[in-house]
């Protein structure tokens, strides 16, 4: 039987890793998502069929439990909420993973009579899952808003006080390991992981959290092989490392996007400095207001219009109305296109994703790459809730937070039309000169109502 | 054991690193939600240790939010990615149906 189930669980990982394969292709990842999704009920049945399995009743109360939690919130969330959601769900594998740890801990006696190897990946993985499950949970709050997105930091003394808590989790590992027997030992390892967690990612600024994310699914990946080495399961430990080794990479691509580098976003404070950094005396300048009927009109004779959806028009679901006047204006013989900076929404792809939803045809979505050399040829740039990723500063001064950062060339446009709520900075909390630029036009309000009373401007036109 | 484990370790996370050399980035996202679905494999550590008969009433608690836990993991994980990679199929032959679209599939983006 054990040799059986061993043969279902090298199926399930090699599964895991052409699922994954798959999903690296637009064409192939549906397909591969299910495949991988496979791969984890042929794992889960494999491991039920572990002889001698008790306890028939928890197990199924859990499953059903997470059931009963996991597809609701899966199946309704707004595609706007999902960087937090793929949060949240990386932080319970977290905890589950600190959870098993603590058990383990406490079922095998202080791990009595078991190989070294056991305690020390074990509690390794305690460590680590209690960082990510707290880690995730601020950088869920942050990003739900139900924290403050900008960073909340200790100032200098931060640093110091993360590797203390690291080595006090450490040390606390280190005399379990030396064999003193003590629940509070265990509970010291995982609450100072905890507060580790909520330290490192509490000074980070919204605008990193998706790199933050994918950086703690990486740990998360790391604690699950971990958890594999102590219970000697050849799936965690091939599906674990997978994720984490696939985790880094794509922790990395996603922060060269935004031209950020990893250590600079662990030791945080993006947007905290960045006040005093940003162009001193710019809100002396004056903005330009228009109004949905001078921008209807302006739109309406341009040859072309491209339009750069950000998070704003995403909260304000307004992706639905922007398709219905992009529709008028192509009636009208405008060419439209949509500008997509790779990190547009909040995640790289999460503008896509959003666009695709609202029918917006592929073909009219233009990566930043390719439409950065059209804006001198356009006529209107009609900006919709997008901040910093149109940020000249990004080009010109060297002394912005976000210098650097591959912005899309707005500027360029013979004009500017923002959709703007107010004129509150961006989510990296900083000041956008684009907006007092002479080629600019503000249009104050929710993004969904700025656009249908645009939209029905241009029907009478 | 430990070792011949470890040996499959590093062979996965060499693995691991040569999946993921090229995505586009639109992909990203469900990329990172389809990994984050894959670690939900600690929900195995939970049916493990649960099964093989823990007895106390703390044990048997933390162990029931850790296989709930492993299950949202799981369930959620796979579902979200299914839903966002489903927005980008479905546009296809909807947009055939428009003027402006042709319904071509999506050529892989740089």
């Amino acid at each position: 039987m054990t040799s059986f189930i061993d043969v279902l669980y090298i199926i399930a990982f090699a599964l895991f890793i052409y699922g994954l394969m798959g999903l690296t292709g637009p064409r192939t990842a549906v397909r591969g998502n299910l495949i991988a999704a496979v791969g984890m009920v042929i794992a889960i049945i494999a491991t039920l069929l572990t002889p001698g399995t008790s306890n028939w009743v928890l197990i199924a109360l859990g499953i059903i439990l997470g059931a009963v939690v996991g597809v609701p919130s899966a199946r309704q969330v707004k595609m706007t909420a999902m960087p937090q959601m793929v949060a949240l769900f990386n932080g319970v594998g977290g905890g589950a993973v600190g959870l098993i740890a603590w058990v383990e801990f406490r079922t095998t006696h202080d791990y009595a009579h078991l190989a070294a190897y056991v305690p020390v990946t074990s509690l390794f993985a305690a460590i680590i899952g209690s960082v990510s499950f707290w880690g995730s949970l601020v950088a869920f709050g942050k990003l739900q808003e139900i924290l403050p997105g900008r960073p909340i930091s200790l100032g200098k003394p931060q640093q110091l006080i993360n590797l203390l808590l690291l080595l006090a989790a450490i040390a606390c590992a280190v005399i379990i390991g030396i064999g003193v027997n003590s629940q509070l030992l265990i509970v010291g390892v995982l609450v100072f992981a905890a507060v580790l967690g909520l330290m490192v990612v509490l000074p980070i600024g919204g605008a990193d959290m998706p790199v933050v994310i994918s950086l703690l699914n990486a740990f998360t990946g790391l604690s699950a092989a971990a958890t594999g080495l102590a219970l000697d399961n050849t799936a965690m430990i091939v599906a674990g490392m997978i994720v984490g080794a696939s985790g880094s990479i794509l922790t990395n691509l996603m922060a060269k996007a935004m031209n950020r580098s990893i250590p600079a976003i662990i030791a945080g404070g993006f947007g905290g400095g960045s006040i005093a950094a940003s162009s001193g005396g710019a809100t002396d300048q004056v903005v330009r207001q228009t109004s949905a009927a001078d921008a209807a009109i302006q739109m309406a004779y341009a040859n072309q219009v491209v339009i750069v959806p950000g998070y704003g028009m995403a909260v304000a679901q307004a992706q639905h109305a922007v398709r219905e006047m992009a529709k008028l204006l192509e009636s009208k013989g405008v060419e439209v296109k949509y500008a997509i900076h790779p990190v547009a929404g909040r995640m790289p792809g999460h503008m896509n994703v959003l666009l695709a939803e609202a029918d917006v045809p592929y073909e009219q979505l233009k990566e930043m790459d390719d439409i950065n050399s059209e804006f001198s040829r356009t006529d209107v740039a009609l900006v919709i809730g997008a901040n910093d990723v149109t940020n000249p500063a990004a080009r010109t001064n060297p002394n912005s937070p976000i210098h650097g950062m591959p912005i899309l060339n707005v500027d360029q446009a013979r004009s500017i039309i923002v959709l703007k709520r107010g004129m509150s900075p961006g989510f990296a909390g900083i000041e956008n000169e684009l907006y007092y630029d002479a080629k600019t036009s503000m249009l104050f309000g929710d993004a969904k109502s700025s656009v249908g009373s645009v939209t029905e401007e241009l029907k009478v036109l | 054991m430990f070792l011949a484990n470890l040996a499959i370790l590093v062979l996965a996370g060499f693995v691991g690193f040569a999946v993921i050399s090229k995505v586009p980035n639109t992909l990203h996202t469900p990329l990172m939600s389809g990994t984050n679905a894959i670690h939900g494999i600690v929900l195995l550590g939970g049916l493990i240790v649960i099964g093989s008969g823990a007895s106390g009433v703390l044990d048997k608690v933390l162990l029931v939010i850790a296989i709930a836990f492993g299950t949202i993991n799981v369930i959620g994980g796979f579902l979200v990615t299914d839903r966002m990679l489903g927005m980008f199929k479905a546009r296809k032959p909807e947009a055939g149906t428009e003027s402006a679209g042709t319904g071509e599939k999506g050529s892989a983006t740089s």
